[in-house]
């Protein structure tokens, strides 16, 4: 509650620096804000393994990544005409977040999701005279729409057949049929579940995505795969894991074969990819694979999983994101070719880039080792070894494209381009990133205990 | 018993599962951009119609309450929507989505 009040504020006080003429002070204070949220956010920690504590850690992951972000995307903030707007849009999107991991109720997990979905629309297509952005902003709004068509839908039969839109009632439904619901709550669940696949970009309702995540900014892109893909996916884990979980003879063939999907499609296209920012977004799209895999399992593991996972992930995302929008603008393209001898050029941002593709590859001793060995054994335990065998030859093809970068960068003539100037914030971003990464990497039982 | 309780249930449901289906249908099939935003509003507002049924029905007023949420939500998704729409249309001249296709891949 206190997170989301601040955060509230936060938003509110930089519509008003547009009024007062504070704008030059405003990237501190936010920064500034968000650390103390995510503060006061840890202070109050309650130990319990409840549901309380995992929206606890992930409102936590939420604040921490949008402060490391905020970070990044400083030359999003560069613009003087919308400066505001943006820092309001993404504050208020992040209060969305918020609400999305922690509702006890339909009612907040429908306001969540539009909180969140409405400032990205508008942040999608905020580059006004590039076409390429308006169509993103017009595919993410009209395919966000639909999927809220649907979840409301799934709600509204959810309600009809238990008459209420708290999650403990219907949980207790679900267990008082002993699995065998009514036909129109059957439906209710699979029409949530398309719906919540779609938020979370899983095949075949992926094909928004590359779409979006290529025409939108750098900067948002990178906030719709780490800060949207966290809380969609808590938002998915809070349903189905725990009030679903009863019904779950229902939905887990049907994940199964969509997560089994999502790996396969996700990594086999991104391979194909020449622009990296496509590349990326495929690979955004496999990994939502991954996370699917704890879910399916259904097992103790499953939260503490899948919280390192977005955590790891988010981490390489944030720095791979930044590192791309660096040279995409100063080379110009972002073809594999852009990154060519950067580790001559920009030795920091070749190792960031480095360490944070093999993160997202998964190889040790990289946090994406653990985030990746976790889920497989929480759906091994589970007896999903088919599932894995997959999810293990999908991240195979993974590596090849992630290490096309990484040899372009290391073993590639620069053709003479010139090194490129990196400010202050952006390094230390980048030494964060590298050291959260090799830390988790190294001491994965720090999270992971915390569930 | 209340006026809405005359029809049985069963109609509400078959009648806001055919306008979702319109809806669906509209979103998917329709290449005019302003036609599928009102695609769009028909899949919400089958929803209404069910929710209000229901909470009838169940006496319960919680239903009616989300109908609120519901319409705001629609109302602030519009606005934006249009204004994309705007600046779509100030770049290319067209609402055809035939003619947002510079992305692919």
């Amino acid at each position: 509650m206190t997170a989301l009040i601040l955060l509230s504020a936060l938003g509110v006080i930089a519509l008003l620096a547009e009024i007062f003429s504070f704008k030059k002070l405003l990237f501190p204070v936010v920064v500034l804000g968000l650390i103390t949220t995510f503060v006061l956010n840890l202070v109050d920690w309650n130990t319990d393994k409840s549901w309380y504590g995992m929206m606890r850690a992930f409102s936590s992951v939420l604040i921490g990544i949008t402060t490391l972000w905020f970070i990044m995307a400083e030359g999003f903030f560069k613009e003087e005409s919308s400066l505001t707007d943006h820092f309001a849009l993404i504050l208020f999107a992040l209060v969305g977040g918020v609400v999305m991991v922690s509702y006890t109720n339909m009612t907040m997990l429908f306001l969540g999701i539009e909180i969140l979905s409405i400032p990205m629309y508008v942040l999608a297509a905020s580059k006004k005279d590039d076409v390429a952005s308006n169509e993103a902003g017009f595919k993410y709004l009209i395919l966000g729409a639909f999927s809220t068509g649907f979840l409301l839908f799934g709600i509204t039969l959810i309600y009809g057949a238990t008459a209420s839109f708290d999650l403990p009632v219907i949980a207790d439904f679900i267990s008082s049929h002993n699995g065998a619901v009514p036909s129109m709550f059957y439906a209710g669940i699979l029409l949530m579940l398309i719906a919540m696949v779609f938020k979370v970009s899983a095949v075949p309702f992926h094909f928004w995505a590359p779409d979006v995540y290529q025409g939108a900014p750098t900067s948002v892109t990178a906030f719709m795969a780490t800060i949207v893909k966290t809380a969609a996916f808590a938002a998915f884990l809070r349903l189905f894991a725990s009030t679903f979980a009863g019904a779950g003879s229902i939905w887990i063939d049907v994940l199964w074969v969509i997560a089994a999907l999502t790996l396969l499609v996700g990594n086999i296209t991104a391979v194909i990819q020449t622009s990296t920012k496509r590349m990326l977004a495929y690979s955004s799209i496999a990994h939502a694979g991954y996370m699917l895999l704890a879910l399916i399992a259904l097992n103790q593991f499953t939260q503490s999983s899948v919280l390192f996972y977005s955590l790891a992930y988010s981490i390489g995302s944030i720095a791979s994101f930044g590192v791309l929008s660096i040279v995409t603008a100063s080379r110009g393209n972002d073809t594999t070719e852009a990154f060519n001898g950067l580790a001559k050029t920009n030795p920091l941002l070749a190792v960031a880039m480095t360490v944070a593709l093999l993160s997202l590859a998964g190889i040790p001793p990289t946090a994406g080792f653990f985030a990746k060995y976790y889920i497989f054994n929480a759906a091994f335990l589970s007896g999903y070894g088919w599932l894995v065998l997959i999810a293990i030859l999908a991240s195979l093809i993974g590596v090849y494209y992630y290490f096309r970068i990484i040899i372009a960068m290391f073993f590639k003539e620069s053709n003479g381009n010139a090194s490129i100037e990196v400010t202050v914030n952006h390094k230390l971003m980048f030494i964060i990133t590298i050291l959260l990464t090799i830390a988790l990497g190294l001491f994965p039982d720090f999270i992971i205990r915390l569930l | 018993m209340s006026a809405i309780q005359t029809i049985p249930i069963n109609w509400y449901l078959l009648l806001s599962v055919v306008l979702f289906t319109i809806g669906v249908l509209g979103v998917l099939f329709r290449r005019n951009a302003i036609i599928i935003f009102m695609s769009v509003e028909l899949m919400l507002n089958a929803v209404n119609l069910l929710l209000v049924a229901f909470s009838s029905y169940l006496s319960d007023s919680k239903g009616q309450v989300f109908v609120f949420f519901i319409m705001a939500v629609a109302a602030a998704e519009v606005a934006v929507g249009l204004a994309i729409l705007m600046s779509v249309y100030r770049n290319s001249k067209s609402t055809d989505i035939n003619d947002l296709s510079r992305l692919k891949g």
